[in-house]
């Protein structure tokens, strides 16, 4: 089997479509016990009291912007260098939904800043360079959208991606580098964690939960983008054929019954 | 199961020690940023299915 295998766009359509289901349903169950934990089971935060419970939203949805960039731009490079038609396509799927987290990640920062800091928002290092990833995501979505030769936009697209990547260290180490008023990161490798066990159950279930919701989210949207690219493909042709006659049937099956 | 739950009655649970508007607030964005992005994602694979569909269907018609 080589490399490219399942870079073939009707090898990943069918095989995404056995998956999404139990995407589906990883996401529903994760996010079940992680809120069930999180919003029922863990203790009050000593010094936040229970506004602390916005952390087991804000801090999966944080760490999914971040994730989500690096993987639209590692793939936006994958597509422009290699020529990887489904790097490429992939790479467009994910940016809505990184949108979306980064967004949520600094509106539900935002609900969690007015009660602890007393506002809304600062120009701390760690927010604004979260702003920044909402604009750059946003400059992509503009600047790919706006291209109508989809390879033309594609390259557009993945120079801005590359670039754009320096952003997602300074995001992760801004609290660090800088005095800032957005707390230490409570989870790092080689140190215990700084929350209690159920605290930690809750983030680790909602994070799961947003992994899967991401992947499926993202398999649904590229599914739509192969089958837009595609189209005059010998392949999405007979699919085409395939879901017109499933759909005559059921249509005859319906009006005889 | 009710030891597990930490909450005494639902109006404490509601009320989350007083920062119910901000806690419920995020959630109930996070909950219609969610639901809007699933809604967008599921109509543009409605939208390819049906143009995937088109040509054999106009062929049928023909």
């Amino acid at each position: 089997m080589r490399f490219t295998t399942f870079a073939a766009p009707s090898r990943f359509h069918r095989i995404s479509g056995f998956v999404l289901p139990w995407l589906w349903a990883a996401a529903a169950l994760c996010a079940t016990a992680g809120l069930a934990v999180g919003l029922l089971h863990a203790p009050t935060d000593a010094q936040q009291g229970d506004a602390y419970r916005i952390i087991f939203i804000h801090v999966p949805a944080a760490w999914m912007s971040m994730v989500l960039y690096l993987a639209l731009a590692g793939w936006a490079a994958v597509g422009w260098v290699w020529g990887v038609r489904l790097a490429s396509m992939l790479a467009r799927a994910l940016a809505p939904t990184g949108l979306a987290c980064t967004a949520l990640a600094l509106v539900t920062g935002a609900f969690w800043g007015k009660p602890t800091w007393g506002t809304w928002w600062v120009w701390d290092a760690r927010l604004t360079s979260e702003l920044i990833l909402l604009l750059l995501y946003g400059g992509y979505l503009a600047l790919v959208e706006s291209i109508d030769d989809p390879r033309r936009a594609d390259r557009a697209g993945a120079l801005l991606a590359v670039v754009g990547a320096i952003n997602v260290p300074i995001i992760y180490f801004s609290v660090r580098w800088w005095n800032t008023l957005h707390q230490g990161a409570s989870i790092t490798l080689g140190r215990a964690p700084s929350m209690a066990d159920s605290m930690l159950l809750g983030m680790g279930l909602m994070t799961l939960a947003f992994w899967a919701w991401a992947f499926a989210i993202v398999f649904v949207r590229l599914r739509a983008i192969v089958l837009e690219r595609e189209r005059d493909t010998a392949w999405v042709r007979a699919l085409g054929a395939g879901e017109a006659a499933a759909h005559r049937v059921a249509a005859m099956r319906g009006a005889t019954a | 199961m009710a030891d597990w739950i930490r909450w005494h009655d639902i109006d404490a649970f509601l009320a989350m020690g007083g920062y119910g508007l901000y806690v419920w607030g995020a959630y109930g964005l996070a909950a219609a940023a969610l639901g809007l992005e699933g809604w967008l994602a599921h109509r543009r694979a409605q939208r390819a299915w049906r143009a995937t569909r088109l040509p054999a269907r106009r062929a049928a018609d023909a």
